[in-house]
This record gives C-alpha cells, structure tokens and sequence, in this order.
C-alpha cells in the first residue's frame, strides 16, 4: 500500500535537483568521479555508503557549501528547478537560503533559542514586523517539534538545550529560512536512538513540503526515512533507486555487499 | 673548601655514584635488565638523587645563613655606646666586614701568618697600612672594638665554613650510602626518580609565585612607610602633585592617575578598532598566503623595544600633530603648544598595543568552531554577516578579556609616556595639553638624588603599589570575564 502511494506520487512530481557527469577534486585528491543523479520534489532520498565515498562531499556541492573550502573544485552541472547553481549570475548565498543544511553535530549559535531561529528570517527580510517574526518562530519550532519543550524557555541560550534538542533547533532554524530543498548531513549521529525517532519522525512530516536528503551511515534509518536511496563507494555513484527495491534487489554486487554489512 | 669548590665535589660524588647504583643494580640480576623494575638509567639517577638534593639544599641554606649569624655575632661584640643608631651601625659593619676581608687577604698573600692575624691589636700594629700593604683601604684608623669584631666575624666565618664542608659532605654520604644500598632489583627507582621530578617542577612553580609575593610585600612595607610621613587621604583625595625636596610637597595621586587613565584611553581607541579589524581580516578573509606573511610582520611590532616607540613619539609624532593641531598649523586651531602631549603618546601607545589586540583577537576568533560557520553559511548569510552576527558574539568574552590586558599593559607602560607625554602632573581634559603618567613619575622619583627615607622618594612605592591594585584588579576581572563565558560555544 506504502509502496503503491509513492510511486503515485514520484511519478506526479518532476525533478528538483539534477546533477550531471560531477566532479570533485580536493587538491589532487579526486573525491567524486562522474556523478549524474535526479532527486525529486517532496522526496527524503538517502545518501548512503562507507566512510569517505564522498556522499558528504557530493551534498555540500547541491548548496555550494564547498565554496569556503579554498582546495576544493567543482565541474559538471548540478541544476536546482532547471536552473545551474555554478553559473555565474547565481548568488550561492541566495542559494543556501533555498537549499537549508543541517549539520551532523547539532551546532546552534550561542543565542537564545528565539534568536537561533529568527537568525536566517532576520537576515533575509522575511518578517515586516515582530508578530510576524514571533509566527515564523513558533511556526518553525511546532514544525520541528520542539515547541512544546522550548515555548517558556525561548530566551535562554540555545546551546542550554539537550542533544536531541539541539539538533531539532537546528532543523527549526534551517525550516524558518523557508528553503525548498532541505539537505542533512549524518543529523542522527551524535543523538541518542530516543532522540533519533523523534528527528526521522520530524524528517518524515516534512516530506509534505520539502525534498528532503539525507546523509547517513545506518541503513535501518536509510529503510526507515527515504523513499529512494543512493549508494555511493569509492567516490562514484553505484546505484540508485527506490529504497525498498535497494534494499530487496540491490542489482550491483557492491550495493549487495554493502548492505549484507561485507564491505564498508 | 670553599662552597665552589663544595659543589664540584659534590657532582664528581653523584657522577661516581650514577655508575656504582647502575653498575650494583645490572650486578644483582646477572645483566639481565628485564628482571629489573625499572631501567637502569632510574637506579643511577635515583642513587644521584639522594645524594645531591639534600646536600645540595644543606649548602645553599648554609651559605645564606652563615653571613648573617655572622654578622649578629660581631654586632654583639660592638659596644652600644659607639653608634647612635641603625645607620651607624650598619655603617661600622661594612668596616667590620672590610677589615675582616683584608685580613683574610693579608693571609692569603703571605703577609700575616694566621696566628698574627688572630692576635693582631691596635696598640701594637698600625692595621690600616698593614692592610694598606695588601691593597684594602680603610677611610680611618681602627678602633679597637671594630678590630675585635672583625676577628669575631672571622672566626665565625672560617669555622663555619670548615663546619659547612663536614655537615654536606657527610649528608651527600649518607645519602649515597642509603640509595646504594637500598638500590635492588625490586626497588621503584622509576617511581623515586619521578617524584623528584615532581618536587622539581613544584619547585620551580613555586618560586614564580614566592618572587611575586616578595615584590607585592617590599612594595607594601615602602607603602607604609610613606603613610607614616605623608597622610593617606591627602595622596589619594589632593588634586596638586609637587613634589618638592625641600619638604612642603603636595603629592595628590589623583593628576598622575587621570594622566594614565586619560593616555591609556586613548591608546585603546586607537588600539582595539584596528586590531580587532585586522584579527578579523586575518582570520576571515585573508587567504592562508597573505596571513602567512602578515601575522608576522604584524608581531614584529611586538617585537619593538617601548623606547623606540618613545622616540618615534617623540619625533615623528609629536611634530606631526603640532603641525596639525598647534597654532599656525594645517587646521589653523591652536591647540596645541608642544609636541609632547597626551595625543602623541597615546596615539603612539595605541599603535604599540595593535599587534597585542590583534594577536590574541585572532587566536579567539579562529577558536570559535567552524561548525558555527557552516551552520551560518547554510542559513544563507554571507561572510560579513556571519562575523557580525555570530562569530563576533561568540568570541566577544574572549575579545573583552584580550582587550582589558591591552589595558593592563597601557597603564603600566613607561617609556612612551617619558618621551611622548611630557612631565607636568595636570588635571585637564584636553588631550593636546602634555600631562604624565603614574609610572613616569615613579621613574622621576627615584633617580634623581633623593634621600630614600624622605616622602618624597617613598611615594613612589605607594604608586607602584596603586598601579599594582589597579593592573591586577583589571587582570583577574579579565581572567573572570574570559572563564565565565569560555564555554558557551563548546
């Protein structure tokens, strides 16, 4: 039933992110070779395969990330809703209001909660006055889940919450910026597994609005939270499908063994 | 034996005892090392150890303390009525002790026999050209109470000294002969050695703290010594310093405290702006190339003796802002008269203080997590957003901290105020008028010819000792500010 839904839906929606023939060299170091891949709207793809096969690296590419990495260069051509994101004329600051991050270690700013979430909408112009600042907050914290927990606490500083929290701040921080693409790198591997389903939960609700990428290192969550998955190995994109049919039917030996826990 | 000679005695006995406490601990298990509880190497180390530190704390203990029994015997043996007081005294004993050397000289070049110098007399011998012979000049003929005394020191000394070689040498034995023969295969010779080193390093942190402590105490008895003369309410409420030597001085605080206070201000406006904004360049914006060449060059101005900033103030400067600010000058305003004033030193000292800004500036900026960065950067803010925003915020306490030692160290600076500020103690607020610092009069205080016992010289401890209460006080509210919010972004 899950299964007939979602093709239904992918099948309705086009392409959001399309990357075509990247490549990625830290210095001398070749770190993605020959990338070509289509993520669809209100999708959570995952990213998944051993440490350093790239998939970090290839996600800081879709926000430019990579910029503010003196060594690192980019070539082929990543598009956002048909638009080349390494063209000149794109303003990579613009783009990293569209395309939100969420890093692996929750990094609120020494702020109050409050200000961590109003930081990117403040910077952005999005609110003409407080009530409608004071809305996207709250907006932004229901969303993420944490609202209940933070509503009588929101001058305090943000690096006061706990882990779990923390990291659900950052995701309201990155939500509050309205971005359409939201991009997670590893968001579960400093939380605890409590705090873990409480994030893929989130990750799940907001699938309705967003594309949705995930970076992670435990196939569990990949099955748990994506509906296409992403194997990367060795700096090359070995396959990528529908996560039931990956995780089932892998068709490269390499996917197979990867998720069979022989290699990686 | 002298206590030179003590000393090399006593490495040649540790040396010889490094190689009998390895040799004797190898000889226990037949040369197999593995037996051992520790290398080789801790059983010398450790027989060197037992033999050296105790005989060694013995001899600098010995050599500190002989002198003055010494002298207390001697003194005893002066009779009251021949000085007046301490001074006088004081004044005989540096005969007592010239006499005594000479003596010894006269000895020593074979001019006396040592029985002639212990039963040599006034009456009978003419010591001073006696000593004369020996190249030891005395102002005056000697007295016969000073003679005894210096025989009396003598003798204490010489039997101190020959007490001082047995009482060491027999300790470094004792000690040799407890560590070579505890020395075995089962001894924790490692463990010993190591606690040694530990008493080492205790020893050393130990002695910093002590010295500061003996400065803080010869500070606060000149202190108060000086209240005693002078009343402390008139140095710290009087609005007039003239010190005049005569007697009748005015010596208020409060001119040469606004003077520092006013000059140091003003090196800080000069100072934190463009420091912080080069930190801020260095750290984000400069490429690794550019800062590679700048950080350094920027230290360099570190590097400057504060001398060499006096005189670039002094010449380059001061003139310089005359011809801008002083009558007839590129403004036509007149306010300046001299190219002394507070501008030129705190200008100077501002420029004096960048590379202190910025150089720890740059160091908390770049502490500050890049995953700050990141997370800022992928929210959409640009780079001068994100400083100003985040990383600012996030490093301020550390900025503060940097800048209140800026401070610390502008007020206790000297040599650019001498130079650059001029000498006249005045309450004003214009700061193109020449005014002076505490620490520069401090300096003028004490070198000209003052009696140390007049108010006038003793003011200068009471200074120090103001200047001292105000640099720590701003130091530890800096280490308080820099520790209550170091954790914030960790």
């Amino acid at each position: 039933m899950k299964d007939m839904l979602i093709e239904e839906r992918t099948a309705m929606e086009d392409v959001k992110i399309s990357a075509k023939d990247v490549n990625v060299w830290y210095g001398d170091t070749h770190a993605i070779k020959d990338v070509s891949v289509e993520i669809k709207d209100k999708t959570v793809t995952a990213f998944i395969g051993p440490s350093g096969c790239g998939k970090s690296t290839f996600l800081r590419c879709i926000n430019r990330m990579n910029d503010t990495i003196d060594i690192c260069r980019v070539e082929g051509l990543i598009t956002l809703d048909g638009q080349d994101i390494y063209d000149p004329k794109v303003d990579p600051v613009q783009l990293r209001a569209k395309v939100g991050m969420v890093f692996q270690k929750p990094n609120p700013f020494p702020k109050s909660i409050y200000d961590n979430v109003a930081y990117g909408p403040r910077i952005h112009g999005l609110a003409r006055n407080k009530a409608e600042l004071d809305e996207i907050v709250e907006n932004s914290l229901r969303r993420a889940a944490l609202w209940n927990e933070a509503k009588d606490r929101l001058q305090s500083p943000g690096t006061g919450l706990s882990g779990g929290q923390q990291q659900r701040l950052c995701i309201a921080r990155a939500i509050a910026t309205e971005p359409e693409v939201l991009l997670m790198d590893e968001p579960c591997s400093a939380l605890d597994p409590i705090a873990t389903a409480q994030v893929e939960e989130l990750i799940d609700e907001l699938r309705t609005s967003y594309s949705v990428i995930i970076v992670t290192h435990s196939m569990q969550q990949a099955a748990r939270v994506s509906q296409r998955t992403a194997f990367f190995h060795l700096g090359s994109l070995v396959e990528y499908g529908e996560t039931d049919r990956i995780f089932t039917n892998p068709v490269d030996p390499r996917t197979e063994a990867y998720i069979t826990g022989r290699i990686g | 034996m002298s206590a030179s000679w003590l000393l090399i005695v006593l490495i040649a006995i540790s040396v010889a005892g490094y190689f009998l406490g390895r040799s004797r601990v190898m000889a226990s298990v037949q040369g197999n090392s593995r037996q051992l509880h520790s290398l080789p190497n801790y059983y010398g180390l450790n027989v060197v150890m037992t033999t050296l530190v105790p005989a060694l704390v013995l001899l600098i203990a010995w050599v500190l303390i002989q002198p003055m029994v010494a002298q207390n015997h001697a003194a005893s043996m002066i009779p009251d009525d021949t000085y007046a007081d301490q001074g006088a005294l004081n004044l005989l004993m540096s005969d007592v002790r010239r006499i005594a050397d000479g003596l010894d000289l006269a000895v020593k070049s074979g001019n006396m026999t040592v029985e002639q110098a212990k039963d040599i007399q006034t009456g009978t011998t003419d010591i001073r050209s006696r000593l004369g012979e020996v190249g030891v000049a005395l102002g005056s003929d000697v007295d016969p109470a000073v003679l005894t005394a210096a025989q009396a020191y003598r003798g204490v000394t010489n039997t101190g000294r020959w007490l001082m070689t047995v009482a060491v040498l027999a300790l470094a034995a004792a000690g040799f002969a407890w560590s070579y023969l505890r020395t075995s295969k089962d001894l924790r010779a490692r463990n010993l050695v190591e606690h040694g080193v530990l008493a080492l390093l205790v020893g050393a942190a130990s002695i910093a703290i002590l010295t500061t402590l003996g400065i803080v105490l010869s500070l606060i008895f000149n202190t108060i010594e000086f209240f005693k003369l002078y009343p402390a309410l008139d140095f710290f409420t009087s609005l007039t310093w003239s010190p005049s030597f005569g007697g009748g001085s005015q010596l208020g605080i409060l001119p040469l405290l606004w003077g520092t206070l006013y000059i140091s201000l003003i090196a800080l406006l000069v100072a934190v702006p463009i420091g912080l904004f080069a930190a801020i360049y260095l750290s984000e914006y400069a490429s690794s190339k550019v800062r590679s060449i700048v950080k350094p060059l920027l230290e360099v101005l570190a590097g400057i003796p504060t001398i060499v900033y006096g005189l670039f103030a002094l010449l380059t400067v001061g003139p310089l802002l005359v011809e801008i600010f002083g009558a007839g000058g590129f403004l036509g305003l007149g306010w300046m008269k001299g190219g002394t004033a507070v501008m030129t030193a705190g200008i100077v000292m501002g420029v004096m203080l960048i590379p202190f800004v910025s150089s720890l500036s740059d160091d908390i900026i770049n502490a500050v997590p890049q995953s700050m960065r990141d997370g800022s950067y992928g929210l959409g803010a640009t780079q001068s957003e994100t400083i100003r925003q985040v990383i600012l915020p996030a490093a301020l306490p550390g900025i503060v901290g940097a800048i209140l030692l800026a401070a610390s160290r502008a007020i206790g600076e000297t040599m650019i105020v001498v130079l650059g500020a001029g000498a006249a103690a005045k309450l004003s607020l214009n700061p193109f008028e020449a005014m002076t610092t505490v620490t520069a009069k401090i300096v003028s205080q004490l070198t000209g010819d003052a009696d140390f016992a007049s108010p006038e010289a003793l003011v200068a401890f009471a200074l120090g000792m103001t200047l001292f209460v105000i640099t720590l006080g701003l130091n530890v509210f800096a280490l308080y500010i820099v520790r209550k919010y170091r954790e914030q972004y960790e």
